[in-house]
């Protein structure tokens, strides 16, 4: 249990708590505000930090992009290359795939806003229920005078 | 030490932009503020040493994803409303689900050292391998064209999905609004 406290543990491990207190920020936006658009911006700012975590996985010390030097043919400089030390790009890889799938779903999720709008004409999830409430207690007494007719 | 520092300054912003968000009820606002929080992760991103990652989260999370929301605030409501219930079980979930992911971070590797796992399989090969195999001077274009290419192409269907499903969703959104007005 030492260990948690010491300096070096701290220094090494501070990244992360900091990603998870934003993306909980994120979280919170999802679970607490009723306005759907700014659920989807707070699903967003949980995907960021989700994203920032994942390529903080890749970061090496002192290391850089990993992009390589060239020579004077436009070829990768291999002797040059070698002496360097780069971060770790398949993180980057994987995030860059992550992001654009992101925004496509980002996209579906605001359409879907403007349809709601037409149809419920409030993009509010407490009006919403209220309305989805109602037309069900409508929905109910219709049919219990149409289902005792029928008996 | 400095990158310790920058990585700190871009925290403080980022959660600052964050909690603004979460406080604000005017739409258009909170939309700009999202692609602020977009703008400052793109610098941390660039501390992180992904690049490419920093280059598409400022095209796409400050770019395209402001435009859209802020054509679909156009299409609905400028203003929020502040929730009726009260945020005390939000916030209950929020600390426990960050409680049990602080507890799932203590066992991973330091931040940035070199000897973690994931620094000592797959990456160091794709790095050593691109030069002879490709070469091409960014090892990002590489992985993401060559070694990972199929996963470029799922991507690709995915977006090509995703603008089907939005194309659908909102055809026809002109003709409903002209039956509306006929029917008034």
């Amino acid at each position: 249990m030492g260990k948690f406290f010491e300096l070096q543990f701290l220094t090494g491990h501070i990244h992360y708590l900091l990603f998870i207190v934003l993306m909980m920020t994120g979280l919170f936006i999802v679970v607490d505000k009723t306005n759907l658009v700014k659920k989807i911006i707070g699903l967003n700012i949980f995907q960021v930090s989700v994203f920032m975590f994942y390529v903080s996985i890749g970061k090496v010390t002192d290391g850089t992009a990993p992009i390589f030097p060239m020579d004077s043919n436009y070829h990768v400089d291999q002797a040059a290359m070698q002496t360097i030390l780069y971060s770790n790009p398949l993180p980057h890889v994987l995030i860059l795939t992550a992001i654009v799938v992101g925004i496509a779903t980002t996209s579906l999720g605001l359409a879907l806003i403007v349809r709601i709008r037409e149809s419920f004409n409030t993009i509010d999830e407490e009006d919403i229920l209220q309305i989805e409430q109602k037309m069900t207690r409508d929905d109910n007494q219709k049919y219990k005078y149409l289902l005792r007719d029928m008996l | 030490m400095i990158d310790t520092f920058t990585n700190t300054v871009l925290f403080v912003m980022l959660v600052l932009t964050a909690l603004a968000i979460v406080r604000m009820e005017r739409l258009f606002a909170v939309v700009m503020l999202s692609s602020v929080f977009s703008l400052l992760s793109a610098l941390l991103f660039v501390t992180l040493d992904a690049v490419d990652v920093a280059f598409t989260e400022a095209a796409v999370g400050a770019g395209i994803s402001t435009v859209l929301m802020l054509g679909t605030i156009a299409l609905t409501k400028p203003e929020a409303k502040r929730p009726r219930h009260t945020a005390f079980v939000p916030l209950i979930v929020v600390c426990v689900t960050g409680a049990a992911l602080v507890y799932g971070t203590l066992d991973m590797p330091a931040f940035g050292s070199p000897d973690a796992p994931a620094q000592t399989h797959v990456g160091p090969d794709y790095l050593s391998r691109t030069p002879i195999d490709i070469d091409v001077p960014n090892a990002v274009t590489a992985i993401l064209g060559s070694y990972r290419g199929f996963d470029t192409l799922g991507e690709t269907a995915v977006v090509f999905t995703a603008g089907i499903g939005v194309l659908l969703l909102l055809s026809g959104l002109r003709r409903r609004r002209e039956d509306e007005d006929e029917e008034i």
